[in-house]
């Protein structure tokens, strides 16, 4: 039944889904935090720029990011990322585009989060002579991570699926061997099945364990 | 200017404000100097590149073009998606175990699934199974996999939009004595629907954005397809062409997405609804990327 299989490195292409992923969840994070520091701030300078670069990139498609990573930064302007292997450079170009255009919308769901806590809150806290640092740290940012854990866990199923555009510029991930396996197995249904149980392995079980979580951890109001 | 993060400004606050705002700016045109000096390098900036975008030989040629066909795929996509998604939706309220059940399976299954994935089937399965022509059969791929995905979002849109009416809507209307269907028909979606405009809206530009996968994978004429012939002609001007590009994007889901925002206000003040909407973020997978997510991606 699936003895098409053999001669495919499936899992090793679901493995490279897996760690554009990961990667990319971990950079849009730290990215998507630093946005959403610069759009709560009081620095009307950085909230500006926060805000253009939130609005711009949401708008664009993500296919045009990652092909232009590579047509525009590898191939016109040269850029690298330090490595001469074709298959790293492509690799590293999509982890970077996946990151430019997740930020954005972590930062937006950060940034619902600290909307989320009433401004009481706060005003309570400095009303008991609490400093800034204790304000942010003690009261308004714990409420604001546990609120969330629910929007954050849509932008990473979100991403995982959207791991399969790199296959744009040739990145040997899931997407790109379901392609070249159509093309050469007469098997369009079993192929196609194997792909979509695959895919549902990865986003399934995360959107429901983080959306348990989320429910337990969420303040209610 | 009070907000959860911080207190109204001091002079000491305010004098800090500034010196950050001066580190910023000096990061950020370092920033700019670096992308204008690589640019130039490679003579990217030279008028010639530039200079078909200007003229409109580029949009008549190739950019029109190609938006046109980016504009018709996601029009037919929302408008073959919106009742399907409709139908899932209310499917999925259906007091019966044996219609519910099944209808939020297929619903969680293509949103489970990659769009990319969905668009690959849909090649293969339109060359071995039917007799399209392989110029429209990218077309044809594109807007099924767009349908599929977005007709399992949308379903989510309808049943959000529905549950999000006060209950004494159908309770008052049960009492009248209106049979299940007839609630449905006349009392809940026409309320629904308004509710759920802005998420349908904001969906759009997910579906714009989705178009530009089937562009770079499948070879289908859009938008973002008319670069590489583009930048061949025009003496390879890739920057300008993608930027063009995406500028062109960013309008049109800028436009959309205002377009939203301006309708959930003014729905929310309009005296016919119940002044309930549901934003696109309360969906799960709404607003996602294509391949893609809510507050959602």
């Amino acid at each position: 039944m699936f003895d098409f299989l053999q001669g495919y490195d499936l899992l090793g292409a679901f493995w490279v889904t897996v760690k554009l992923t990961v990667l990319s969840a971990v950079g849009s994070l730290i990215w998507g935090t630093m946005l959403a520091a610069m759009r709560v701030g009081p620095v009307p300078l950085m909230r500006g720029f926060g805000t253009a670069y939130v609005n711009t990139v949401r708008n664009i498609p993500l296919t045009v990011i990652i092909l232009f990573t590579s047509l525009g930064l590898n191939q016109t302007l040269n850029v690298t990322l330090g490595s001469d292997n074709f298959d790293t450079i492509n690799f590293r170009l999509a982890v970077v585009g996946l990151i430019a255009y997740t930020s954005a919308f972590v930062c937006e769901a950060l940034r619902s989060g600290i909307n989320t806590v009433p401004v009481g809150q706060a005003e309570a806290a400095r009303a008991i002579g609490l400093n800034f640092t204790q304000v942010l740290t003690l009261i308004v940012l714990p409420q604001a991570f546990r609120s969330v854990v629910g929007p954050l866990t849509n932008v990473l199923i979100a991403l995982t699926k959207n791991t399969t555009v790199a296959a744009a510029i040739g990145v040997a991930e899931a997407a790109t061997l379901m392609k070249s396996m159509i093309e050469n197995e007469a098997q369009l249904g079993a192929v196609s099945a194997v792909f979509a149980f695959g895919f549902i392995c990865l986003t399934l079980p995360t959107g429901l364990l983080l959306g348990w979580v989320g429910k337990k951890v969420a303040v209610k109001r | 200017m009070t907000s959860v993060l911080y207190d109204a400004q001091g002079p000491r606050a305010k004098r800090r404000n500034l010196l950050y705002s001066a580190l910023f700016l000096v990061a950020f045109a370092a920033v700019l100097w670096w992308v204008f000096t690589s640019l130039d390098d490679k003579d990217q900036l030279a008028w010639e590149k530039w200079k078909p975008f200007v003229h409109g030989e580029a949009w008549s040629t190739y950019l029109w073009p190609g938006l046109k066909n980016t504009l018709k795929a996601a029009a037919l996509s929302m408008v073959i998606a919106l009742p399907l998604g409709a139908v899932f939706g209310i499917a999925r309220l259906s007091d019966h175990v044996w219609i519910r059940v099944p209808a939020a399976s297929v619903v969680e299954f293509f949103r489970a699934i990659p769009v990319l994935v969905l668009m690959i089937f849909a090649v293969a399965a339109y060359s071995s199974y039917t007799d399209i022509s392989s110029d429209d059969r990218p077309f044809y791929a594109v807007v099924t996999g767009l349908v599929l995905y977005n007709s399992s979002v949308l379903a989510e849109i309808v049943r959000a939009g529905i549950l999000s009416l006060p209950k004494g809507q159908s309770e008052a209307a049960m009492a009248v004595g209106l049979r299940k269907n007839q609630v449905m028909r006349f009392i809940l979606l026409p309320q629904a629907v308004t509710a759920m405009l802005p998420a349908i809206v904001s969906q759009l530009v997910v579906i714009v954005k989705d178009t530009a996968i089937g562009g770079a994978v499948l070879t289908f004429p859009e938008l973002l397809a008319s670069v590489g012939p583009m930048s061949a002609y025009y003496g390879a001007n890739t920057i300008a062409s993608f930027t063009v590009v995406a500028l062109v994007f960013i309008a049109l889901n800028f436009g959309l997405t205002s377009f939203a925002s301006w309708l959930e206000g003014r729905l929310r003040r309009g005296k016919k609804s119940t002044g309930a909407t549901v934003p696109p973020a309360a969906v799960a997978g709404t607003e996602a990327a294509g391949a893609g997510g809510g507050v959602t991606v």
